[in-house]
């Protein structure tokens, strides 16, 4: 990629591994969890996590020399808060189905802290371009969390991806049972504790 | 009554709004670290979710929802798009006059949750909280019980987790599975034990 300068490069690709938001800053969980029993799901909800995290990173670039730093905090949230309104609606006239599934989570991205902490850590002293590439990488490194959460919740609890079944029938009348715990909560925090252990080993990152 | 002592075992045990909804994991996962801390967060969520239940319930009954504004004569006006904006404005307003009302009167509790209030305007488990009891049309007197089970919900769990923690000092965790990995895999399992109480009616 010629268009891309190697820093703004840097920019999408280290939170999609080495510095991922999810599993190793630690920030988003919530969302993350209780959208990911179905991978259509998840889908939808990334999409929906990066454009409101691109966009607000942008105009909030956009406007941070002439945000006073006292009110900064209402300012980006305002912000925050419109791009989610704009997605929800988006969501409900183009998806109803699922914007039905997601129910109150689409509007819980508002106290995502992965956008308020970009908000925060990079767009304020960061240029417009360089604010939507990191929003870009950051959605992405959230995604791919979202997405391998959501694949393993549906194989294990549903024995299907994405709505196609995967599981031959023969399996299920050799005794085979899907795993009902992946559906409920409690599969979704362990599923997610095996990835961070998994990236934590292959990134060789150590905790305090 | 029964009705309300039903809504408040869901709303504590059943479905717990962090084991179950995944809600206020952010400052779950960092603040179960320390015991005293825990403990001064979890009673600020409690205080600050009973109170911001019925406030945002009054907002949305009487300003956003369709047709709310008809005691200022606009029948048709339909303002629920609103609604996130609007709550996450009145949790915001709501903390900060927490925090001066508690200051003023109580400077012994300010000192101790001092520090955590600001952090609850962004915990999700209040906006959640206020955005579920539109969801699922709660009254007015539903909604505090709710908003207050909800948040000793979040207590009891965010307590237990960090007395979990405490003893986990003393074991002999895997290197890369300290900390988060751990932690997620311990909230598993207290999940499924909360997901014991499915079923109960009272």
């Amino acid at each position: 990629m010629a268009l891309l300068s190697k820093s703004s490069k840097a920019a999408v690709s280290d939170p999609l591994m080495s510095n991922n938001p999810i599993s190793l800053q630690v920030l988003g969980i919530c969302s993350a969890l209780a959208v990911t029993t179905k991978l259509d799901i998840a889908f939808v909800m990334t999409l929906a996590v990066i454009a409101v995290l691109c966009i607000s990173n942008t105009v909030i670039s956009l406007l941070r020399k002439m945000i006073p730093s006292k009110v900064r905090i209402i300012v980006q949230l305002s912000v925050i808060a419109s791009m989610v309104i704009l997605t929800d609606l988006i969501l409900q006239a183009y998806m109803y189905d699922i914007s039905k599934q997601l129910t109150v989570f689409v509007s819980l991205i508002i106290t995502n802290c992965i956008i308020m902490g970009r908000a925060e850590a990079f767009a304020m002293q960061n240029g417009p371009w360089r604010s939507f590439l990191d929003g870009l990488g950051n959605g992405l490194g959230y995604g791919i969390i979202l997405i391998a959460v959501a694949f393993f919740r549906e194989l294990l609890g549903s024995g299907t991806i994405y709505g196609y079944k995967v599981i031959p029938e023969a399996m299920y009348a050799a005794g085979y049972e899907n795993m009902g715990l992946m559906v409920l909560s409690p599969g979704a925090f362990i599923i997610l504790g095996l990835i961070v252990w998994a990236q934590r080993i292959l990134g060789n990152v150590e905790e305090e | 009554m029964e009705h309300y002592l039903s809504l408040i075992t869901k709303a504590v045990f059943v479905e717990n709004i962090l084991l179950a909804y995944f809600l206020g994991m952010c400052s779950f996962l960092a603040v179960s670290k320390k015991v005293d801390a825990s403990i001064g967060l979890g009673f600020a969520v409690i205080f600050v979710l009973t109170i911001t239940a019925p406030v945002n319930w009054f907002i949305y009954g009487y300003l956003l929802a369709d047709g709310a504004l008809a005691w200022l004569g606009f029948e048709d006006v339909n303002l629920s798009f609103l609604r996130p904006i609007v709550f996450i404005a009145v949790i915001a307003a709501m903390v900060q006059l927490v925090e001066m009302v508690i200051d003023k009167f109580s400077p012994s509790l300010y000192q101790s949750l001092g520090i955590f209030l600001p952090l609850i305007a962004v915990n999700c488990a209040i906006l959640g909280g206020s955005l579920f009891l539109v969801e699922r049309n709660y009254t007015l007197m539903e909604s505090v019980v709710f908003g207050f089970g909800s948040g000793l919900g979040w207590f009891l769990a965010i307590v237990a987790m960090a007395s979990i923690r405490y003893r986990l000092r003393y074991s002999n965790v895997p290197a890369k599975l300290r900390g988060v990995g751990i932690t997620m895999l311990l909230t598993g399992l207290i999940s499924i034990a909360f997901m014991s109480f499915g079923g109960i009616q009272l």
